[in-house]
């Protein structure tokens, strides 16, 4: 079990109000998923800039001193903001590769959580509400957000078992279910050369996703190839920069619950995660069908 | 009519008030508020109490139910009805997956749509959905009707026993061993009944009659390799 939630937002005047909005939802699938939580926010960017978000578990030792001496590695500057065990890198956007790797090689105790233009992902294990108040979720302001929140059943109680997981560029996947031909799919995406850092299910899932799309598909042919290739149970949600879509497994015994309003578009693993949302009493209320991409944009 | 602030006294309390009520109750008439999609609501009822919940609900709404009558206004959560052994559940709006699962008795009307496997495993529930099933609807079916208005999705009534399966709209595909019937008039008579009693207006004659060609119920030597 574990809980998912997203907000897309229709109504620019409820973009200072995000931030909020997802951490009531969050917080309400505490009891799908209180072993973790994470979120994919996508908030406001600078064209040209790109946003690269790191984590540490020692973020004094890691994090102190790292945008200068990064700067120096890749000959550009480098902006830092830090909030709590995560911080975000802005930096030319053409220098996202070389920052990836110059990263890895100064400070290898680092995470990298997102790269992209708007996105940011923070993650940490913990109650969902304690995670939100660490990071000031309820501050954060954007477009859209998708949230998670985590029940393990497949790899262990850490930071790289949380969600979201990075796809790609401004993207990102959330998961409810179980992979069970993960371990074999890992090995054969780690032949062809892809990086997967933990032994979790849903990884190897995002790996794959992101393998597809560098080899030319969309993302919605991404998704649309899983369900022949991955075995298991899955609800996914998946953030692109400017919206956001959901796909259930044919089986669809993971739930799922979409709203829409004027206002906005919400998922939620429960009606419950919904409840709070303005105007959620004259709101089109659904279940996504089994085996069907849905996508929202702007 | 007693009226009960979900948000206010909680879920626990709810139930234990229901529980407390005898047969003789004078007590009978209940309202719920606030909801708000929460689980387990008025479950293990077990005297002929009428309930409203006024709003949406979580998993597990009316299940156990014994001799209640269950009206939600609004959607419910996953396994509505669950092992209902008498009474009856209206539901004005939809029901997520697995309504009425392994029910043994009693009537559970679905004024909207039910998802995926509605009536899993049915041991004597009628259910009248006003719209569309899902998917693998009445899979394992052993006894009941589940009848539906609308259209029916995936392998409906997959390794069907007894159970009889009325459907007035398409089907997607049928289940192993599911196959159409005869729609003889004691079936018409037995929908007439239920059509009236979940107050859907309909001609009997409008449904297709589905069940079991008993072709899994023994062993089959000829399909020894299947296994």
């Amino acid at each position: 079990m574990c809980g998912i939630v997203g907000l897309f937002l229709k109504d620019k005047e409820l973009e200072p109000k995000l931030g909020e909005m997802l951490t009531q939802m969050l917080t309400t699938m505490s009891d799908r998923g209180p072993d973790s939580a994470g979120i994919a926010i996508y908030g406001r960017g600078t064209r040209g800039k790109a946003k690269l978000t790191v984590q540490s578990d020692r973020p004094d030792q890691d994090l102190d001193g790292l945008a200068p001496e990064l700067g120096q590695a890749i000959g550009t500057e480098v902006g830092i903001r830090r909030i709590d065990t995560h911080a975000v890198l802005e930096l030319e956007a053409g220098r996202v590769h070389a920052a990836r790797k110059a990263v890895r090689e100064l400070r290898p105790g680092i995470r990298v959580m997102s790269d992209g233009e708007v996105i940011e992902i923070y993650k940490e294990v913990g109650l969902p509400k304690d995670v939100a108040d660490r990071f000031e979720l309820s501050r954060m302001e954007g477009t859209h957000g998708i949230g998670h929140t985590r029940m393990a059943t497949e790899s262990a109680v850490t930071t790289e078992g949380a969600h979201p997981y990075s796809t790609g560029a401004d993207q990102c996947l959330v998961h409810n279910g179980s992979l069970s031909n993960h371990n074999d799919l890992r090995r054969k995406l780690m032949r062809k050369g892809v990086r997967i850092e933990s032994m979790n299910d849903t990884e190897v899932g995002a790996a794959y996703l992101t393998w597809k799309m560098q080899n030319g598909a969309s993302l919605g042919e991404a998704l649309d190839s899983s369900l022949e290739d991955l075995d298991g149970f899955f609800t996914f949600v998946v953030g692109t920069r400017d919206g956001f879509g959901v796909l259930r497994d044919p089986i669809a015994c993971k739930p799922a619950v979409m709203g829409e309003t004027s206002q906005y578009v919400a998922f939620g693993s429960e009606y419950r995660a919904l409840v709070s949302l303005p105007g959620i009493e004259g709101a089109s209320v659904w279940e996504p069908e089994p085996a069907t991409v849905y996508f929202w944009r702007h | 009519m007693q009226t009960y602030d979900l948000t206010e006294r909680g879920l626990r309390g709810l139930n234990s008030i229901l529980h407390a009520q005898s047969e003789d109750t004078n007590q009978v008439s209940w309202e719920v508020v606030n909801p708000r999609g929460s689980h387990a609501i008025a479950v293990g009822l077990d005297a002929p109490l009428e309930i409203t919940v006024k709003g949406s609900t979580g998993y597990y709404c009316a299940g156990m139910n014994q001799g209640a009558a269950i009206t939600v206004k609004g959607s419910v959560g996953p396994g509505v009805a669950e092992n209902m052994m008498s009474g009856s559940v209206v539901v004005e709006g939809d029901a997520s997956q697995y309504a009425g699962a392994t029910g043994h008795g009693g009537l559970l009307v679905i004024k909207g749509n039910a998802s995926s496997r509605c009536g899993i495993s049915m041991k004597g529930i009628d259910i009248v959905v006003h719209g569309n099933v899902g998917h693998m609807s009445a899979f394992m079916a052993q006894a009941g009707s589940l009848v539906v208005y609308g259209d029916a999705g995936d392998a409906l009534g997959d390794s069907i026993y007894e159970a009889r399966l009325f459907v007035r709209g398409s089907v997607k595909s049928l289940g192993a061993d599911c196959v159409e019937k005869e729609m003889r008039p004691e079936h018409v008579c037995i929908l007439q009944d239920l059509l009236e009693r979940a107050e859907l207006h309909a001609r009997p004659e409008e449904f297709r009659r589905y069940g079991s060609a008993r072709k899994l119920y023994n062993f089959d030597i000829d399909n020894v390799a299947d296994y």
